[in-house]
């Protein structure tokens, strides 16, 4: 068998796996203690939903939004107002949400991250470009976003004020545990799945990837790159928004409900590494169960405590995160084979 | 006709990397860059690509003005470019590799899978495994298949012997060949191998600190001494 075929192979053999086993520990879950298994994979889905934007962002432009928090605020409140003001079916307001948000995120990207307009300002008025794009500049783009984050948050309190009203949850309850928790865990596996899909059996996904691994040759085979930036941005705060909107039943809309989703999502990030699906779903079903049980036994601000705890453990022990442990294990098996 | 040509162009601000460089290529030639490293030569492709801007001169293809065009631009309208050593894709599969090459020339909508597989049939053979998982030849076969995927009318070659075992790299030679013969594409390419240079060039310019410092054609391509002035340390 040729070297292309066993890597295919492999990633569909232990990909399915991987699916089978989680399906698996589900259904014998379910049947022993539904409600806690409802409770674990639900804060599995909520890590997974929170990462998935930021996630993206991160690996592909290596840019940390530090606003990721408020662009699900964005999300949350564009879906409640659409709703509740707007009197637009639930699913059409979670469209609304998504979109308000990827074009914001569009915007954000043109205006601060790539600085296309201050540079197309800059070059008309003094000659020059005002600032260099926050591509690949970790640092500097967790300042620029922290600021924008401060910004959004308070421009929300100022226009709605401390809170609005929110949209009731849909669905019953099965086991004592709302059914809308529980279909949440079919979303977000379903956002995995498009994720994945689009980033690595599309054309357009390709582009992305090419973009990421080098730049100028990708340049210099005719990929607009500025654009494939500049979409990829867009479909991060797209998923941000419809993270916000899902959640939008659920929590109560203040203007600082974004900080919640924050921290689970950088630790989910840092934990998974540099492959947005992978590390992402696996980051999610190492720190979701931490989370629950601890948030179960000791409340939440134990859980809290002990997701960072083991987002450090995690770090000392696997520096690349779990996606390098994962390409390890994939290159040891290939050897052996 | 001029398919390319650069006219007095300089590049770098305080100190110059090319100053003042006059060069032409014509439609259907293979034209040789010399020099030793850090002379320009990369320089000089990659401002023929777009990659990076003269700070004087002007660059045209096909009979026009291309200075202020970035290198995707100059992609589409069908220049390819091969990066030196080995800039191919290595997470992406040999065959998403040579996809990447459909936007070269995306005028046109001809591709040349055909034609690369038949020039290179490891690629054809390892379409589904990783760039990064080949040889150092099969990678600069690679990303010669990748710019010719798109039938670019014009080809910018860095130094494609390096990194390459001689065996290959007379091989790569003789396919650059066929590929001006059989496909029509012009080609410009650096290169500081006198054995590429010899066996793939119809005409050569010389670089020397920074500057084009002689033109060699004909007979001189084949008079070693005449090249190889320009190649000592």
């Amino acid at each position: 068998m040729s070297n292309g075929l066993k890597q295919q192979a492999f990633q569909v053999r232990y990909g399915l796996g991987a699916v089978v086993a989680v399906v698996a520990s589900l259904a014998v879950g379910v049947l022993v203690d539904p409600n806690l298994t409802f409770r674990v994979s639900y804060a599995v889905s909520f890590v997974v939903l929170a990462a998935v934007g930021l996630a993206i962002i991160f690996g592909i432009m290596g840019v940390i939004n530090l606003a990721h928090g408020e662009f699900i605020l964005l999300g949350a409140y564009a879906t409640t107002l659409s709703a509740v003001k707007g009197g637009l079916p639930l699913p059409l307001a979670m469209g609304v949400g998504a979109l308000v948000t990827a074009l914001f995120g569009l915007t954000v990207e043109r205006v601060v991250i790539s600085g296309f307009v201050p540079n197309w300002i800059g070059r008309r008025t003094v000659g020059r470009d005002l600032i260099t794009p926050f591509y690949d500049r970790l640092a500097d783009s967790m300042v620029a976003t922290f600021g924008l984050s401060l910004i959004m948050t308070q421009g929300a309190r100022i226009v709605f004020g401390n809170s609005i009203e929110q949209i009731g949850v849909p669905f019953g309850s099965t086991a004592g545990y709302p059914d809308y928790r529980i279909a949440l865990v079919g979303v977000a596996a379903g956002v995995l799945a498009l994720v994945y899909v689009l980033f690595t059996q599309t054309t357009f996904g390709t582009r992305v990837r090419a973009t990421m691994q080098d730049e100028e040759t990708a340049k210099a085979l005719g990929v607009d790159t500025e654009r494939v930036y500049m979409v990829t941005f867009a479909i991060g705060s797209g998923l941000a928004g419809f993270t916000g909107a899902l959640f939008a039943p659920l929590l109560s809309m203040q203007p600082t409900l974004g900080d919640q989703f924050l921290v689970e999502a950088f630790v989910a990030v840092v934990v998974g590494g540099a492959s947005v699906v992978v590390g992402t779903s696996l980051s999610g079903l190492l720190l979701g169960p931490v989370d629950a049980l601890f948030s179960d036994q000791f409340g939440e601000f134990a859980g809290r405590i002990a997701l960072l705890f083991a987002a450090m453990l995690a770090l000392r022990f696997l520096p690349g995160g779990i996606t390098g442990v994962v390409d390890r294990v994939r290159d040891r098996i290939e050897e052996g084979s | 006709m001029t398919v390319l040509a650069l006219e007095d162009v300089t590049v770098g601000y305080d100190t110059p990397v090319l100053r003042g460089i006059d060069l032409a290529v014509e439609e259907g030639e293979i034209v040789g860059v010399v020099g030793k490293n850090g002379v320009g030569k990369t320089t000089l492709l990659k401002t023929a690509m777009g990659l990076l801007e003269p700070t004087e001169g002007t660059v045209t293809y096909d009979g026009r003005d291309v200075t202020d065009d970035p290198p995707d631009v100059r992609a589409r309208e069908g220049i390819g470019y091969i990066p030196q050593g080995r800039d191919i894709f290595p997470g992406l599969t040999v065959e998403q590799n040579l996809q990447m090459g459909e936007h070269v020339g995306g005028d046109s909508d001809v591709t040349r899978y055909e034609e690369v597989y038949d020039l290179f049939p490891v690629l054809e053979e390892r379409a589904d495994q990783d760039g990064g998982t080949l040889s150092g030849g099969q990678q600069q076969m690679l990303a010669i298949g990748r710019a010719l995927v798109g039938d670019p009318d014009l080809l910018l070659l860095d130094e494609p012997s390096e990194g390459v075992q001689p065996s290959i790299v007379d091989r790569i030679s003789e396919d650059i060949r066929a590929i001006n013969d059989e496909l029509r594409t012009t080609v410009l390419f650096v290169e500081q191998n006198l054995g590429v240079i010899r066996t793939m060039a119809d005409r050569c310019y010389a670089i020397d600190r920074g500057e084009i410092a002689d033109e060699l054609t004909g007979p001189e391509l084949t008079d070693e001494d005449a090249i190889a002035q320009y190649l000592a340390v």
